[in-house]
């Protein structure tokens, strides 16, 4: 897995620009670099615009200003607002999009088989191959109706590592778990992050999480959504889950929380909706 | 799904839900004795109101001893029974006119309800004009219907593929409608294309909702082929009724019922079966 060197270059997003009923700043000058293998989360409260980054990135939305670049190659900017979406940034929602009609292994060859870039046979070698390196061959054969919702998101982060991404794009992926699904989810991805290397943009509101996955935490202001600031996590790695009851988890858990309590005040008084779109 | 305005009654059922279909299966055994008091209270109905009380509204009616002896006999009185090669003739021509006319509407419909369900120019040039042309009843195309077509052949299966044409059209339609665009947005993600995206996610997606079509597809074709038959045919078990009405062969009025009514089961029964075994994904997925 090469690459992964994702640069946000003074970013905008204005919502109702030409209606003339009003406009919104969602995201203003926002500028972010991400180098290969990081695992950059990106925090801030409902609303700050921090998912308006991630589907920027991906090509789900368009941007007013600025510019993103991938490896050197400008995916959107002033002369194409929109990029357009492709394998190379694959994103997990919160919401699970396995194909329902499709068995696990279906799922995770979806990518490589219709893109061409593997016979259908080699894509079901390879996904059995990732299915069985992460521990998950039982429910190779599964349907995902018959998972539970912390299987299903850890297929789906497979299937999307099954096209080598330069950039994974995770949008609060573990939103709506259970405590317990959650902290076994995290130890998931940390140690799938490990083993492939691959860089991930992770976007949440929870400050423990972001400490605990965090090779860097970046906080969002709120509307306009800038970025605040950059924390370098500097906890060992591979971590556990003991590591968060020890004291520089706490300190840095503190110093993250200092930052983003102030937005989320700002944002709960504003008692704005999330920007969709 | 957007509901608009403009959206007609529609007659789709709900598709049957796959843990009910399970169930179902399970409770079979238990199922079929329940099942024949419910024909045995029928038949015992027929039987007392036509045979025994002879009602006045029933007197006329063949009863069922007479329509079994009829339909069993190897020398029937009135030419129709199990042993007569006509008989199956009959029922070969009805089979043969449903079939060509559901692929027809199996052919042309699906890829018209793709088409009017996944591109929003086409539904607007094309779903108007297709409302506008559907409550017509299938009976009012009679005239035209032998107009258009020569022989007596052709007329009737045209009719019956009108009916089965409607159902599918509108039902691949809206299974395409119901798909998840989050499932459309992680497809274009992974890297599928247009045609991609059609053949892997729009055709599975729609499937549901395009199986219940069918299912209706197939019950407005019977309907509409004995509605075409009584009229325009010169064989098949709606012409079998018919004539047999025009000759007072009363039994065989009846025999041509059941019969009807026991081929249509099956060929709805097909489409069940084919159905469960493309979407065996959502029996096993919703326990």
């Amino acid at each position: 897995m090469t690459g992964g060197h994702l640069v946000l270059d003074q970013v905008g997003k204005v919502y109702g620009t030409g209606t003339g009923t009003g406009t919104v700043v969602a995201v203003e000058d926002c500028s972010l670099e991400i180098t290969p293998g990081e695992l950059h989360v990106i925090l801030g409260p409902s609303g700050c615009g921090k998912s308006t980054l991630l589907n920027a990135v991906a090509g789900f939305t368009a941007i007013t200003s600025g510019s993103v670049e991938l490896d050197g190659r400008r995916l959107c900017g002033p002369e194409l607002p929109m990029a357009s979406p492709g394998a190379d940034r694959v994103v997990v929602f919160q919401d699970s999009t396995l194909f329902p009609w499709r068995t696990v292994t279906e799922n995770l060859a979806y990518g490589p088989e219709v893109q061409g870039r593997q016979r259908r046979r080699a894509a079901r070698e390879t996904a059995l191959e990732r299915l069985a390196a992460a521990g998950l061959s039982d429910i190779a054969d599964r349907y995902p109706g018959e998972l539970s919702t912390g299987m299903q998101r850890r297929a789906e982060i497979l299937r999307a590592l099954c096209n080598e991404p330069a950039v994974l794009l995770l949008d609060e992926p573990f939103r709506g778990m259970d405590a317990l699904s959650r902290a076994a989810m995290h130890e998931a991805l940390l140690e799938t992050h490990a083993r492939s290397g691959v860089t991930v943009l992770f976007i949440t509101h929870d400050v423990e999480e972001a400490v605990f996955l965090g090779t860097h935490v970046s906080v969002m202001t709120t509307r306009p959504g800038r970025i605040k600031t950059t924390i370098t996590v500097d906890l060992p790695r591979p971590r556990s889950l003991d590591i968060v009851t020890e004291p520089h988890f706490r300190s840095l858990v503190g110093e993250v929380s200092e930052a983003v309590r102030a937005e989320a005040r700002r944002a709960f008084e504003a008692g704005e909706k999330e920007m969709v779109g | 799904m957007t509901t608009t305005l403009s959206r007609p009654p529609v007659p789709v059922t709900a598709p049957v839900s796959p843990a009910r279909q399970s169930r179902g299966r399970r409770r079979l055994t238990s199922a079929l004795p329940l099942a024949l008091l419910g024909f045995s209270l029928v038949i015992g109905t027929w039987y007392l109101t036509v045979d025994v009380l002879a009602l006045p509204r029933f007197r006329a009616l063949p009863g069922p001893s007479e329509v079994v002896k009829e339909w069993v006999a190897t020398d029937p009185a009135y030419g129709t029974s199990l042993f007569t090669p006509e008989y199956y003739d009959h029922i070969l021509a009805s089979v043969r006119r449903v079939a060509i006319a559901f692929l027809l509407a199996l052919g042309l419909g699906v890829p018209l309800g793709i088409a009017l369900g996944w591109s929003k120019r086409f539904r607007e040039y094309g779903f108007p004009v297709f409302e506008l042309i559907r409550p017509i009843p299938i009976l009012a195309w009679v005239p035209l219907a032998i107009l258009m077509f020569e022989g007596s052949e052709s007329p009737v299966v045209f009719l019956t593929f009108l009916a089965a044409f409607y159902a599918v059209t509108l039902n691949a339609m809206l299974g395409v409608e119901s798909i998840d665009p989050s499932l459309v947005r992680a497809a274009r993600c992974l890297g599928a294309g247009p045609w991609s995206v059609v053949r892997t996610v729009v055709i599975p997606g729609a499937l549901p909702s395009l199986f219940t079509g069918l299912q209706i597809a197939m019950g407005v074709a019977w309907f509409s082929l004995v509605a075409g038959e009584m009229i325009a045919g010169r064989f098949g078990l709606g012409y079998l009724v018919n004539s047999s009405y025009t000759t007072t062969r009363y039994p065989t009025i009846v025999i041509a019922m059941l019969t009807l009514g026991i081929v249509g089961y099956a060929s709805s029964a097909l489409i069940r079966a084919v159905g469960n075994r493309l979407m065996s994904y959502r029996a096993r997925g919703a326990s």
